[in-house]
């Protein structure tokens, strides 16, 4: 006798949005993203099809990172110094979209034009992130919101901090947010309520419970994330968005990753070691909901990749 | 499944003659069902109703137990995402060695010492699958496998997993008597053999089914020959399909109390046939409800990454893993070296401490109550505030070790220092940088 399956039936499902914008549709990019559209949790599809695979963005920046790991300088070589080059270079790497991250060194001017230059440089959807101080975020991210009208990007990153200028900006300019809190579901639902409440349609709205990376925190962030969507199935609207997490940017500020020297023998091989902390991180982040995965190096994303391909396979 | 107290009110005398010690056969029902007493209370209870209530007491996924030197448990689990409680027994990490390898106990010996320390724990793999990889069921090929289980088990002492059929394995079982081992695998075409073996032997069995409806015709079978302890093999053709099957086998456990898929999982994700694939298919192994992970291959960085990624999914989300607060010393600090204030989440310290271990500058480590939480987290909580960090100062005497009445908060509370000043009278407020690996370079620049 066949056994009974036991299926969930929720009420709720995860908003979709779409990044990025085509010439039809107001913007310049080759193609657009969508994300979200779940009614079950993360890839049971004995309950129904997950509509939209996660997508994979890497992370570049404005101007050559002194900070990052040797071996991510190592990987993308020249290119760092020209955020054209860099786009092209991580599109050919498998992106499905592109983060540029501005940078302090950056003017209004200096970021409109690296904006435009990725841009032209490559037909992905763009995120784009302020250097992460407040006053500059939103000196930035105005001008190139500006600049950039129609184009669909999602700017980042809105905390409760300082959020009002980008959503503003994002709202007159056809943009979308990404909007970060600190590890906790009804932080989450709180940012999301204030940002709507501006005026922002919640299909403009990626967030971004924040993560930790691997033997960082990252099981804090896994559950946030377990939590978050299992609230949106029930219904609870506020949590009904794909989230964006950054599993790159934690796995290589991890001394795992970043260093070569001084760490125990039973670390084993750097390199080795590093791509396998920033594609763990990001495949358990991606098994508790994670929609946008945004990484670093091009060997993580080619694995990642390749284990969204399988899940999408029933 | 466990009844509820009215379930088992049902199969009590209702007589409530409270020889139990309990006013009424309810009261004793409901006290049975938190099990906080023990049925043997009852003197009246019928035979039927103890067996059904034994029953309903078995967990809904079995524990097995794996036993040599040293002991692997998988299974007992409650719950289906680690929010709604925890989970409890950590899958095993197998290394599989073939019999043929003519470097084999030198091979298992150095994986055997193999060990990595994650936050003041000493990490290493939990025992080795022994494959009888010689092909046909000559008995030369069952010589060749106890050689090779005599050469594994002269290297560890750690539990073993026997790959093999029905011919090789009991050569590779007279060798490891005494222990309990794991059987791989009964399928559809073998499972008399292997089930009287796994019986005979008291060894642990994994089964192998193409589907859920054949393994649990399977488990089933074999449970009739006297084989309690198995393990299930989900086979899967993609990442996709094993995840379901996966969550399918604990839901029907835990929601439907279906005992013939009451079993731990065994995963393989050597299968993956590349160790950049294999890591990952270990890690939703380890993440999604594998109770026994068998890897091909073994290298330090990747084991290194699963054990860790084993700790976080295990950790119990209610108990957040902490160190005693308390004054840090870290390379034999002077009064003139710098006091850090950090959380008493234990990677939040150990972060902090490996950062300016590392450096070789000297330095007090302020580790305040925060709950085991870390900076951010603890802040928002109101764990990590002026208050507390004012009163660790002064309940830790940090005054009596330091020649500067100075400290440094992390960066990302830098919003504390005002109120920190008024609460901490005479002493400097400095703040550092957000995140730890910056510390050493803030020591060497600002700190001078």
């Amino acid at each position: 006798m066949p056994i009974e399956i036991p299926k969930d039936k929720w009420p709720g499902s995860v908003r979709k949005v779409t990044l990025g914008a085509t010439a039809a549709e107001g913007g310049t990019r080759a193609k657009t993203v969508t994300v979200g559209g779940q009614t079950t949790m993360p890839y049971l599809q004995f309950e129904a099809p997950t509509p939209n695979p996660p997508v994979v963005a890497i992370e570049i920046k404005s101007h050559k990172p002194e900070d990052w790991s040797p071996l991510l300088a190592e990987t993308w070589g020249e290119a760092m110094k020209e955020p054209a080059q860099w786009a092209k270079k991580a599109e050919e790497a498998g992106a499905d979209l592109l983060v540029l991250a501005l940078t302090l060194e950056d003017t209004p001017e200096s970021a409109v034009e690296a904006v435009k230059s990725v841009l032209a440089a490559s037909g992905l959807p763009l995120i784009v992130w302020g250097p992460g101080q407040a006053e500059k975020d939103n000196e930035l991210l105005v001008a190139v919101a500006e600049a950039t009208k129609g184009e669909r990007l999602a700017l980042g990153i809105c905390e409760d901090k300082n959020y009002r200028t980008i959503v503003a900006t994002a709202l007159a300019n056809g943009h979308l947010v990404q909007a970060r809190t600190p590890m906790d579901v009804n932080l989450s639902k709180q940012l999301n309520i204030l940002i709507t409440d501006m005026g922002l349609p919640a299909d403009r709205i990626l967030m971004d419970p924040t993560t930790g990376a691997l033997g960082y925190g990252m099981e804090y962030g896994y559950s946030v994330m377990e939590r978050l969507r299992m609230a949106a199935l029930q219904g609870d609207a506020m949590t009904q968005l794909p989230m964006i997490v950054t599993p790159g940017f934690e796995a290589w500020k991890a001394k795992e990753s970043k260093v070569g020297g001084g760490v125990p023998q039973a670390w084993g091989d750097w390199r080795a070691r590093a791509i396998h902390w920033e594609t763990i991180t990001a495949i358990a982040l991606i098994e508790s909901g994670a929609d946008i995965v945004v990484l670093r190096h091009p060997e993580s994303v080619k694995r990642v990749k390749e284990a969204i391909g399988e899940l999408m396979t029933a | 499944m466990a009844l509820s107290g009215i379930q088992i009110y049902k199969l009590l005398p209702q007589t409530n003659c409270k020889e139990c010690g309990f006013p009424t056969c309810l009261a004793f029902a409901m006290k049975l069902a938190a099990k906080q007493v023990e049925l043997s209370a009852c003197p009246y209870v019928s035979e039927e109703s103890k067996k059904q209530l034994a029953e309903s007491a078995a967990p809904p996924i079995r524990l097995v137990t794996l036993k040599a030197g040293t002991e692997v448990k998988a299974g007992n689990e409650v719950v289906m995402f680690r929010h709604e409680k925890t989970f409890y027994n950590k899958p095993g990490l197998f290394v599989r060695v073939k019999a043929s390898d003519s470097n084999l106990a030198a091979k298992v010996a150095e994986i055997d010492k193999y060990s990595v320390n994650y936050v003041g724990m000493d990490l290493s793999v939990d025992g080795f699958a022994v494959e009888a990889d010689s092909g046909d069921a000559s008995a030369g090929s069952a010589q060749a496998f106890a050689a090779a289980v005599k050469a594994v088990r002269s290297a560890t002492k750690r539990p073993l997993i026997l790959i093999g059929d029905p011919a090789t394995l009991p050569a590779g079982l007279e060798v490891c008597s005494g222990e309990t081992p794991m059987l791989y695998a009964a399928d559809g075409s073998n499972w008399e053999a292997m089930a009287d073996l796994a019986a005979k032997h008291k060894a642990a069995l994994a089964v192998k089914g193409e589907s859920l409806d054949e393994l649990a015709d399977l488990t089933q079978k074999i449970q009739a020959k006297g084989v309690e302890d198995m393990v299930l093999d989900l086979g899967g053709k993609s990442m996709g399909d094993w995840l379901m099957r996966s969550t399918q086998v604990r839901r029907l456990a835990l929601k439907s109390n279906f005992r013939p898929l009451g079993y731990p999982v065994i995963a393989l994700p050597g299968k993956a046939g590349e160790p950049g694939k294999e890591s990952v298919y270990a890690a939703q192994a380890i993440a999604k409800y594998a109770g026994f992970v068998v890897l091909d291959t073994f290298t330090p960085e990747m084991v290194y990454a699963l054990l860790v990624l084993r700790e976080n999914i295990y950790t119990d989300p209610q108990k957040p893993i902490q160190v005693q607060p308390g004054i840090y010393e870290i390379n034999n600090p002077t009064a003139d070296a710098p006091a850090l204030v950090t959380t008493n989440f234990s990677i939040t310290y150990f972060s902090v401490a490996n950062e300016v271990e590392g450096s070789g500058l000297p330095a007090w480590l302020v580790v305040t109550d925060a709950d085991g939480m870390s900076v951010l987290t603890a802040w928002a909580a109101g764990k990590f505030d002026a208050e507390r960090i004012a009163k660790a100062v002064k309940e830790f005497d940090l005054a009596s070790k330091i020649n500067k009445k100075r400290i440094v908060l992390p960066g990302h509370v830098a919003v504390l220092s005002g109120e920190l000043e008024e609460e901490l009278a005479g002493w400097e407020i400095r703040v550092g940088p957000r995140e730890a690996v910056d510390l050493p370079a803030f020591m060497k620049q600002a700190l001078n």
